[in-house]
C-alpha cells in the first residue's frame, strides 16, 4: 500500500505536471527546429510569436463568451484554435514577406537573419503589448478538474489523491495528435519529403524541381500551427501573460538544442527531456521517502536536489552539458 | 578632418538632441539621459569588441552586467561582522572545496586517459564536492540569512572604495568569460549566441537566489558614490554661494528677502541634483574617452588586423600561422571585461543592486541593437549607437504619446481607442527600436557610421 502511495505522489507531484509541461515545449521546439532547419536561422522571436497567436485565441475567447458561445465542458479557448492559427500564419507570412524573405534570397549568414529576428521580436512584442498590454490574462473556462484528489481518494481509499487537470489531459492529447499529423505528413505526403530533401541540401532539391517558395509558405504554415496551439496549452495550463511567453523562449531553444537542433523527433523528445530534468531535480522527495523507509529511517529534511528558484537554470545547464559533450544534441541523426 | 566629418555631424546631432531635451523638459533628465547614454556606450564598445572585432555574438550581455553590478555590492558595501562570525568560515571552507574540486578533476583529466573509469572518478568527484557543500554551507546560509534580515542577511562586502569596484566588475566578467568562452567558443555562431543567452540566464539565476551573497531579490539599496550627495551640497555654504552667483541676475529682481530664500532654496535643491549628475557624467565620460583610445589604438595595431584577418576569414588566418582559438578567448574576455566595467557603473549610478530588473530584454538586446545600428567594427559608432538607441527608448513613450494625440485629435476624450492607445504609450518604445533596427539592417547593414579601415 506505502508503495503504491509514494508512486502517486510521484505521479500526482512530477510525471503529470513534467509530461504537460514537455508537451508544451516540445510543440515550441518543433517550431524552432523547423524554422532552423528549413529556412535557416535561430528566430529568436519564437516566444513572442507562440504569444502572438495566443493572444487572438484568448481575445476571442472572450469575445465568444460575450456572445454566450461556449464548448461545454471543453474550454471555449480550443474553438478558437482555427481563428487564432490563420492569423497567425498570415502575420508569419507578412513577416516573411517583408522582412525575411530579402535575407533568404540574399542568401545572408544565418547569424544576421538571427539579429533580424531580434528585430521581429521587439516589432510582435510591441504589436501583442499595444494590442492586450502586459498582464496577466486567464481564459480558462469549462470543466476544471478530471479527477479530483477527495474522489480519487475515496475511489480507491488511498491516502494519496491524484489529480487531474483537464488542462493536463487536453495539452497531452493535443500534443499527441497534432504531433503524429506532422510527422505523418513530414515522412509520408510528397509536401512533406519535398521539405525534408529542401532542409538536407537545399541545391540539389532546387535541381529536382522542388519549389523553394512552397517549401517556405509550408514551413510557415506548420509554424504557424505549432506555434499557436502550443501557445494556447500553455496559457490555459498556467495563463497568459506576454513577458512569460518571452522567457519560455530560452527553455524551447533548450530543448530544441538538446534534441539535436533541425531534427523534429529530438526536439519533441527534448522537450521532455527538459521538463522532466527541471521538475525531477526541483521536487522534494520527502513524502515519497516517508511512504517507502521505514519510520527510524523517515528523512528530516526536503530531500530536494535543488531549489526551485533554479528550475529555469537547470534546463540551461543541461543544455550546456550537452553542448559541450555532445554539440549536435542527443539525438543527432536523421535530419527532417 | 574630412574622413570624420560624418562622425562629427552624427555626435553633433546627438548632443544637440539631449540639450533640447534639457531645455524643454528639465537639465535633471537632460543628465540622466545623457549617464544613461555614456554607460550603454560603455556596454556597446564591450559587446563592439566581440563582435565587430572579431566576430564573436555574445548574447550574454546581461550576466557580465550583473556580475559587474554584483561586484559593486561585494567591494563597497560595509563587511556584516556578525555574519562574518556566524558563518564566514564555512562559506570560505566552500570556497576552498570548489577550489578543491576543480583542482582534482583537472589532476585527473591529466593523469588518466579517456576511459570510462576517467568518467566515473570525474562524477564522484563532482558527487561528493557538491554533497559536501551542502553540508557545510547549509547552515551557514541560515544562519547568515538571519542576521538582521531585513536589513543585511548577507555577508556583506570588503568595504572598499567605489570606483575600485568598477575595476573588480571587469575582472569578475573577465573570468567569467573566461570560463564561458572555454566551454562555448567552439560552437557555431548561432548556436553560440543562444549558449551565451542561457548562460547569462544561469549567472542571473544564481545572483538572484543565492541570498546570503548580495540578499538576491531583496536588493541592496544605498550603495557608496563616488559624487557628493544631494543632502550634504544643499546644507553646504560654498555650493549655496555658487548657486546664488549663477543666478544673481534672476534673484535680484525678487525685492522681498523671505521670498528670494524660498526661490534660492528651491534653486539649491534642483541645481544639487545636477551638480552629483555632471559628477557622474565626469566620471563615466573618463571612462568612455579612455576605453575609446585603448579600443582606438587596438584597433589600427598589428593586433586589430590580425583580429579581423581572423574574422573575415578564419582558415586563412589560421594557415598563416594565427591561434584562432587563443585570440577568440581573448577578445571574449576583454570584450566581456568591457561590459562588466559597465555594469559596475551603472549600478554605482543608481545606488542600488536590483538582480530583479536583470532581464535579456534590457541587457542583451537592446544593447545588440546599440551595436548594429551604430556600426559594427567602428567604436565611434558604437558609441553613437549607444546614444542613439538610449535616447530612442527613453523618450520613445513621449513621442508616441505626441503622435497618438495628434493623429485622435478629432476623436473625443471618451474614445476607448483613444483612451487604449495613451495608455499603451510606453509600449512604442519596442515597435520604435524593432523597426529601427529592421530598417538599417536592410538599408544600411553596417550601421549609421560603418567600420573604416585605414590602409597603413
Amino acid at each position: 500500500m506505502d508503495l503504491i502511495n509514494a508512486i502517486i505522489v510521484l505521479l500526482n507531484y512530477t510525471v503529470i505536471p513534467a509530461l504537460t509541461y514537455g508537451s508544451q515545449l516540445a510543440l515550441g521546439a518543433i517550431f524552432v527546429t523547423l524554422i532552423y532547419g528549413i529556412l535557416r536561422f535561430a528566430n529568436f522571436a519564437t516566444g513572442d510569436m507562440m504569444s502572438f497567436g495566443t493572444m487572438f485565441a484568448v481575445l476571442l475567447t472572450y469575445y465568444f463568451q460575450s456572445l454566450g458561445i461556449s464548448f461545454g465542458i471543453l474550454p471555449t479557448a480550443l474553438l478558437t484554435i482555427p481563428f487564432a492559427i490563420f492569423m497567425m500564419i498570415l502575420y508569419m507570412l507578412t513577416i516573411d514577406k517583408f522582412v525575411f524573405s530579402y535575407y533568404r534570397v540574399k542568401k545572408s549568414p544565418p547569424v544576421q537573419l538571427a539579429m533580424v529576428s531580434v528585430g521581429v521580436m521587439f516589432v510582435t512584442q510591441a504589436i501583442i503589448r499595444i494590442i492586450i498590454g502586459p498582464s496577466d490574462r486567464r481564459f480558462l473556462d469549462g470543466e476544471k478538474f478530471i479527477l479530483k484528489a477527495t474522489e480519487f481518494k475515496e475511489m480507491t481509499g488511498l491516502n494519496e489523491g491524484l489529480t487531474l487537470k483537464s488542462t493536463q489531459a487536453i495539452t497531452i492529447v493535443v500534443t499527441i495528435i497534432v504531433v503524429s499529423i506532422m510527422f505523418w505528413f513530414l515522412n509520408k505526403t510528397k509536401t512533406g519529403t519535398s521539405m525534408r530533401a529542401y532542409s538536407d541540401n537545399e541545391d540539389l532539391a532546387l535541381l529536382s524541381g522542388i519549389d523553394p517558395k512552397k517549401v517556405v509558405l509550408i514551413t510557415w504554415v506548420i509554424a504557424g500551427i505549432l506555434a499557436t496551439i502550443g501557445g494556447i496549452l500553455y496559457g490555459l495550463d498556467k495563463s497568459y501573460r506576454p513577458f512569460v511567453y518571452f522567457n519560455n523562449m530560452l527553455p524551447i531553444f533548450a530543448a530544441a538544442i538538446v534534441g539535436g537542433i533541425g531534427n523534429p523527433y529530438g526536439a519533441f523528445l527534448g522537450g521532455y527531456v527538459i521538463a522532466f530534468a527541471e521538475i525531477f531535480l526541483t521536487y522534494a522527495y520527502k513524502r515519497f521517502f516517508i511512504y517507502l523507509l521505514p519510520e527510524s529511517l523517515e528523512p528530516n529534511s526536503l530531500i530536494q536536489l535543488l531549489s526551485t528558484d533554479y528550475k529555469f537554470a537547470i534546463s540551461f545547464s543541461i543544455l550546456v552539458i550537452v553542448l559541450l559533450f555532445r554539440p549536435s544534441g542527443i539525438f543527432e541523426g536523421k535530419k527532417i | 578632418m574630412k574622413r570624420y566629418s560624418n562622425v562629427i555631424a552624427a555626435y553633433s546631432i546627438m548632443i544637440i538632441l539631449i540639450i533640447l531635451v534639457g531645455v524643454f523638459q528639465s537639465w535633471s533628465i537632460a543628465l540622466t539621459i545623457l549617464n544613461y547614454c555614456l554607460i550603454s556606450a560603455v556596454m556597446t564598445m564591450g559587446a563592439n569588441i566581440q563582435w565587430g572585432y572579431a566576430g564573436l555574438i555574445n548574447f550574454g550581455i546581461m550576466g557580465y552586467t550583473a556580475l559587474g553590478g554584483l561586484a559593486v555590492v561585494l567591494v563597497s558595501v560595509a563587511p556584516v561582522g556578525e555574519a562574518w562570525k556566524l558563518g564566514g568560515l564555512n562559506m570560505l571552507a566552500c570556497l576552498g572545496i570548489i577550489a578543491g574540486m576543480i583542482l582534482s578533476i583537472r589532476q585527473v583529466l591529466k593523469k588518466i586517459e579517456k576511459s570510462k573509469k576517467r568518467n566515473y572518478l570525474v562524477a564522484a568527484i563532482i558527487v561528493i564536492g557538491v554533497l559536501l557543500l551542502r553540508f557545510i554551507s547549509a547552515p551557514a546560509i541560515e544562519s547568515i540569512e538571519s542576521v538582521e534580515p531585513a536589513k543585511t542577511g548577507f555577508l556583506g562586502g570588503l568595504g572598499m572604495p567605489v570606483l575600485f569596484s568598477w575595476i573588480v566588475g571587469g575582472i569578475f566578467a573577465g573570468g567569467l568569460a573566461y570560463i564561458v568562452g572555454k566551454i562555448a567558443l567552439g560552437l557555431r555562431a548561432d548556436y553560440l549566441a543562444i549558449a551565451t543567452l542561457l548562460i547569462a540566464e544561469i549567472i542571473v539565476s544564481i545572483i538572484k537566489h543565492e541570498e546570503w551573497l548580495a540578499r538576491g531579490v531583496k536588493n541592496v539599496i544605498g550603495l557608496k558614490r563616488p559624487a557628493p550627495y544631494e543632502i550634504d551640497l544643499q546644507t553646504s555654504p560654498w555650493f549655496i554661494n555658487l548657486v546664488e552667483k549663477f543666478h544673481s541676475s534672476k534673484l535680484k529682481l525678487i525685492s522681498s528677502i523671505s521670498e528670494r530664500q524660498d526661490v534660492l532654496k528651491q534653486l539649491v535643491i534642483d541645481a544639487s541634483s545636477v551638480y552629483v549628475k555632471l559628477c557622474f557624467a565626469g566620471l563615466f565620460l573618463t571612462v568612455v574617452i579612455i576605453l575609446l583610445i585603448i579600443t582606438q589604438k587596438a584597433l589600427y595595431s598589428p593586433w586589430g588586423r590580425k583580429m579581423r584577418a581572423i574574422r573575415d576569414n578564419e582558415e586563412a588566418a589560421s594557415a598563416m600561422g594565427k591561434n584562432v582559438v587563443k585570440e577568440h578567448l581573448l577578445i571574449f574576455i576583454l570584450g566581456s571585461a568591457v561590459v562588466g566595467i559597465a555594469g559596475a557603473m551603472m549600478v554605482t549610478n543608481d545606488g542600488l543592486f536590483t538582480p530583479g530588473s536583470y532581464r535579456p530584454m534590457r541587457y542583451t538586446f537592446v544593447i545588440w541593437v546599440m551595436v548594429i545600428v551604430g556600426g559594427t567594427g567602428n567604436n565611434f559608432g558604437a558609441i553613437l549607437g549607444g546614444f542613439v538607441v538610449w535616447f530612442l527608448w527613453v523618450q520613445a513613450a513621449p513621442m508616441a504619446l505626441f503622435f497618438i494625440n495628434l493623429l485622435t485629435a478629432h476623436l473625443p476624450e471618451t474614445n476607448e481607442i483613444k483612451i487604449h492607445l495613451i495608455n499603451s504609450a510606453p509600449y512604442f518604445r519596442f515597435l520604435l527600436i524593432g523597426i529601427g533596427l529592421l530598417v538599417i539592417m536592410r538599408y544600411r547593414p553596417r550601421g549609421i557610421l560603418p567600420e573604416k579601415i585605414i590602409k597603413q
